[in-house]
């Protein structure tokens, strides 16, 4: 007897020990490796977006894990969130970071998307910005005289309807703009191109690469900045991107266009998907259930990564000049984005249908 | 410029660079070598250690391994009858047929001589077009593009073997697999089969594995021998690099013609081994060897693919546009180091321009270098029974394949698609015009559809367009003035078959196909159904001939089946098929690399008879490869049953 209650009494206590430990050992990972899933092809942006924050990532992580990333490809994205959704343990060793390309599918309840962004927990959010310009030829100087192009045909190369090409889209639509797309362009350099040989009078392109191939384009006369997406403050309202501080922000061109703020249920949607698009452009995410002293210390490092001294000159253009949201800050974005209300969303859809021929099931 | 050209040669001599640039070398050769792995596995590889990195060291290392790996997959394609990668297809038509011949050392070194060559030209055009040639990019629109790709099917003529209506089938076909996925024009899914793996639709490594590899792999295991028939390379070096030398002109042309498509952003260079064969092909006056061994036919793809990145380079330095596909990593390196790839690179970079150009120079003289070195050890695996090599090339085929989306509709597409190819094969439809349709497919339909909405039917009259045109009507008239001679896959020609109906059978399947593509095209909106319409509508009338021809003619070209005679003692295509899905059966049971596991310890007691200890040797040798990759490529193989209900250890998770 005596002996028997001795070895229950060890017995608990080694396991109050051992519970203990796992307690304190959760949020290290020392000796661990860290998969992070990006659902794209290994040299895309998303992809170079990763393996940029991967070793500093792992430098401020407890226990100073190994960051590996792990492309998981197909589907335009939908594969590896999916994937990531039924796979994923919440034990902090596998995280996932998405782009535009996933969140769209998501909000536009395409039927293969089995992923559910309100179960994960938000612990970056990346955001850039998209400067829009047009032809010279159409003789408009600023975003105030915008409704002078009303019922002037332009061609825009795009992407597809459901791409990031539906923010512009969007845009054009309430800016009662009578810009006809031309699908099937392989990305944003395509559309450029296009623009760059006459073929389409308007275009637009994310920050860095406006900066590099578009500026030199304004500076010699071929082109025209109208107007930029501008970036969500803390609070979640729009403010002029900090790259364009000359640029207005959509809004602000708006009402320089028409003398009053856009309002209604395009433009509820409007700034749904600008929000998805583009101020969580890209955002890492960790699984349902996943214990909160993780989700903290991914936060944490996150914050450390992009508070260092140094980090905007090492992440160039490409990342830097934009406020990168961690923890809550990134949390309240995602819901930003998420916060489209079904009606909002059904009309999207129906706008899709009629004016684009986009088919849902 | 002259001193920026020559400081940034010095720069790069100067210090660990070429020491990085080696690294760069030895990563692409491998890459090359591995069945199926191009640039951008490589580029997956290098690109970790890209971050933090010198640019110069960096960006040697990067063009090192991108520079090379057209000259390393030239091995598998001649010693195995395998694409190297997507850019060596063609020199598997003549260069496999040498090598079986005792030829390899010929083949070889001819190949490797005409890849330096093209790589040190691609280079040379590099310099002088990267500073003057935006405007020529930008005359090339979607109209132009859209007529280079009729240009490229019209190659399809010479390709086609004893006929040319097969060939245009074959072509149709491929064509209809290149829709499959988003419309263009309207995003709305074609031809998907309901499944989520086809709305990218099929990744072109594993349409050219299935289609040329799987059915290289089982014909060869049924002739039960090693792949060389005489010595292992035999002698010929010299010879191959007189055949080089011969050939100048034809090297000089076909460099050219890679660095042009390579400088066509949206072309992309996987089609340029076959417009460079069907281009010497078109020009040679004796065609009767083509197909069986010419070395014209090894020199012509592999002096353009090499080409290919120095013409890729250009509209990405210049635009920040990707010229091929390893060219959309490489501007994520140059993103990873902070560069800007575009304008500024030509005019505030040029000198690290510069060091790229040089970077891609050497790297292609010392990969050809390296690869004379190292090809008499290479080419002994030719001479190692073929039942031994057997496991491992379908293990590194269904690697290959998986690398493309890490997803198991990978295998089983590879699976299919290899059925098909053996078919096609069996019953003479002619494979490469298949391969030509699928890649020129995306290209062809997006272009015209965004020429029309561009120009309305004016794009006819556009100058670009008129010249393309005219160089077609050349290259069909060319293909046409020598009569049907042009390569012929199968060999001998038609001659009495007593049972015809497998290849009705096959032939009706094909209608049947054609037929099912048409009735769902009619269920699709305007602009997404134009294309494919235009497309089955044809080919099915042309099966619909072919299947009258078969059932009423006794000698037509038309009529082919390599199984009309079977040998004593061979086994049926079908057993080694039923090997291979007894593999993937396994793997759906217990994961791919338990699955390979068994299939090795299977497939060599009872094909090898060999003892234990050399099985257990070669198997483990085969998962200690897998778990390798595992580890470099960051990924999880197949799972099957057995992983979704047991939590198993690494690498077979």
């Amino acid at each position: 007897m005596r002996g028997s209650s001795a070895i229950r009494l060890f017995a608990a206590a080694a396991c109050i020990t051992l519970m203990a430990g796992q307690a304190v050992r959760a949020a290290d990972f020392s000796g661990k490796t860290i998969e992070w899933v990006i659902p794209f092809s290994v040299g895309g942006g998303s992809d170079v977006w990763a393996r940029f924050f991967a070793p500093l990532l792992g430098e401020q992580l407890p226990g100073r894990p190994t960051v590996v990333v792990k492309n998981v490809p197909g589907g335009g994205s939908i594969t590896g969130a999916n994937q990531f959704q039924s796979r994923a343990r919440p034990d902090g060793l596998t995280i996932l970071g998405t782009s535009g390309s996933t969140q769209f599918p998501y909000l536009l309840d395409d039927s293969r998307v089995k992923y559910q962004y309100k179960d994960w927990s938000t612990v970056l959010a990346s955001p850039t910005g998209g400067v829009v310009y047009v032809s010279p030829e159409l003789g408009v100087k600023s975003a105030a005289e915008l409704p002078r192009l009303k019922g002037k045909g332009m061609k825009y190369g795009s992407q597809g309807a459901t791409s990031l090409d539906l923010v512009p889209l969007l845009a054009f639509e309430l800016l009662e703009l009578d810009v006809k797309p031309v699908f099937g362009m392989k990305g944003r350099g395509d559309g450029r191109l296009a623009f760059e040989r006459g073929e389409a009078a308007i275009d637009y392109q994310t920050s860095s690469a406006y900066l590099r191939n578009v500026v030199p384009l304004v500076k010699a006369g071929k082109a025209v900045p109208l107007f930029s997406w501008g970036v969500l403050d803390d609070k979640g309202e729009f403010v002029r991107d900090p790259t364009f501080p000359d640029l207005p922000h959509f809004i602000e061109a708006y009402e320089m266009a028409y003398g009053r703020k856009p309002s209604g249920i395009a433009f509820e949607a409007f700034k749904a998907f600008n929000t998805a698009g583009f101020a969580v452009q890209k955002g890492v995410f960790l699984p349902k259930g996943t214990a909160p002293d993780i989700v903290d210390a991914y936060a944490k490092a996150f914050a450390a990564v992009v508070t260092a001294p140094g980090f905007k000159e090492k992440a160039g253009d490409e990342i830097g000049e934009y406020h990168q949201a961690t923890g809550a800050a990134a949390q309240k974005m995602l819901d930003v984005a998420l916060a489209i209300d079904g009606e909002a969303k059904g009309w999207v859809k129906k706008w899709l249908t009629e004016k684009h021929g986009v088919k849902f099931e | 410029m002259l001193e920026t050209i020559a400081s940034a040669l010095v720069g790069l001599l100067a210090g660990w660079h070429l020491a990085y640039m080696m690294v760069g070398v030895l990563v692409g050769l491998v890459i090359g070598i591995l069945p199926g792995l191009g640039g951008i596995a490589g580029m997956a590889i290098l690109l970790p250690f890209i971050y933090g990195m010198d640019p110069v060291s960096a960006l040697g290392m990067l063009i090192g391994m991108v520079a090379v790996v057209p000259t390393g997959d030239t091995f598998t394609s001649i010693l195995m009858g395998i694409p190297g990668s997507t850019a060596s297809q063609a020199t598997i038509l003549d260069g496999f047929p040498m090598a079986k011949r005792g030829e390899a050392a010929r083949a070889l070194s001819a190949a490797f001589l005409s890849s330096m060559i093209g790589g040190v030209i691609g280079a040379l055009v590099l310099t002088v077009f990267v500073v003057v040639a935006r405007p020529v990019i930008l005359a090339f629109s979607s109209a132009e593009l859209f007529m280079l790709t009729v240009l490229g099917l019209s190659m399809v003529g010479v390709l086609s073997g004893s006929s040319l209506l097969k060939g245009l089938l074959s072509c149709a076909l491929g064509l209809l697999l290149g829709v499959i996925g988003a419309a263009p024009a309207t995003g709305e899914w074609r031809l998907t089969l309901g499944l989520d793996y086809l709305s990218d639709g099929l990744p072109i490594v594993v349409v050219g594995l299935g289609i040329f590899a799987l059915p290289e792999i089982i014909d060869l295991l049924r002739q039960n021998r090693a792949i060389a028939a005489a010595m292992a390379l035999g002698r010929g070096w010299r010879e191959g690099v007189r055949d080089t030398w011969r050939n100048i002109g034809l090297v000089l042309r076909c460099s050219g013609i890679g660095c042009l498509i390579g400088a066509l952003p949206g072309l992309g260079g996987s089609v340029v081994d076959w417009v460079a064969y069907g281009h010497v092909v078109q020009t040679s006056r004796d065609r009767s060897q083509f197909g069986k061994g010419d070395v014209r036919g090894v020199i012509a793809p592999e002096s353009a693919n090499n080409a290919v990145q120095g013409g890729a380079l250009i509209p990405t330095l210049l635009f920040g546009i990707p010229g091929s596909g390893s060219m959309a990593i490489f501007l994520g390196g140059m993103v990873l180091l902070g560069l800007q790839p575009g304008i500024t690179m030509i005019e505030t970079r040029l000198d690290l321009t510069y060091t790229i150009i040089w970077s891609l120079a050497i790297a292609n003289i010392l990969g050809a270098g390296l690869c004379v070195l190292v090809s008499r050890h290479v080419a002994r695996l030719t001479t190692i029974p073929y039942v031994y090599l057997a496991p491992f090339m379908v293990m590194i085929v269904l690697f290959a394949a998986y690398q493309a989306t890490r997803d198991w509709g990978d295998i089983l597409a590879l699976m299919a698609l290899g059925v098909l190819g053996i078919y096609m094969r069996r019953f003479g439809w002619p494979r490469p015009p298949l391969l030509i349709g699928f890649v020129l497919a995306p290209g062809a339909e997006t272009y015209l559809y965004q020429a029309i909405q561009f120009y309305e039917w004016t794009w006819l009259w556009r100058p670009g367009v008129l010249i393309i045109a005219a160089c077609t009507v050349l290259s069909v008239w060319a293909g046409m003035r020598m009569g049907r001679s042009g390569i012929d896959e199968g060999g001998e020609s038609a001659d009495i078959v007593h049972r015809r109906w497998p290849q009705v059978a096959f032939a009706a399947l094909l209608a049947g196909v054609f037929a099912y593509a048409l009735f769902r095209a009619l269920g699709w909106s305007f602009l997404g159904q134009v294309f494919p319409l235009g497309i089955a509508l044809p080919a099915l009338a042309g099966t619909l001939g072919v299947l009258a021809l078969l059932l009423s003619s006794r000698d037509h070209a038309v009529v082919f089946d390599t199984e009309r005679m079977i040998h004593v003692g061979q086994k049926t295509m079908e057993y080694y098929l039923a090997w291979l899905v007894a593999l993937l059966a396994a793997s759906a049971l217990v994961g791919f690399v338990l699955g390979l596991a068994l299939f090795f310890v299977a497939f060599l007691a009872v094909e090898a008879r060999t003892g234990t200890r050399r099985i257990a040797t070669l198997t483990l040798s085969a998962v200690a490869f897998l778990a390798l990759m595992s580890w470099v490529f960051v990924l999880d193989f197949p799972r099957g049953v057995l992983q979704e209900m047991v939590r198993m250890p690494w690498p077979m998770n």
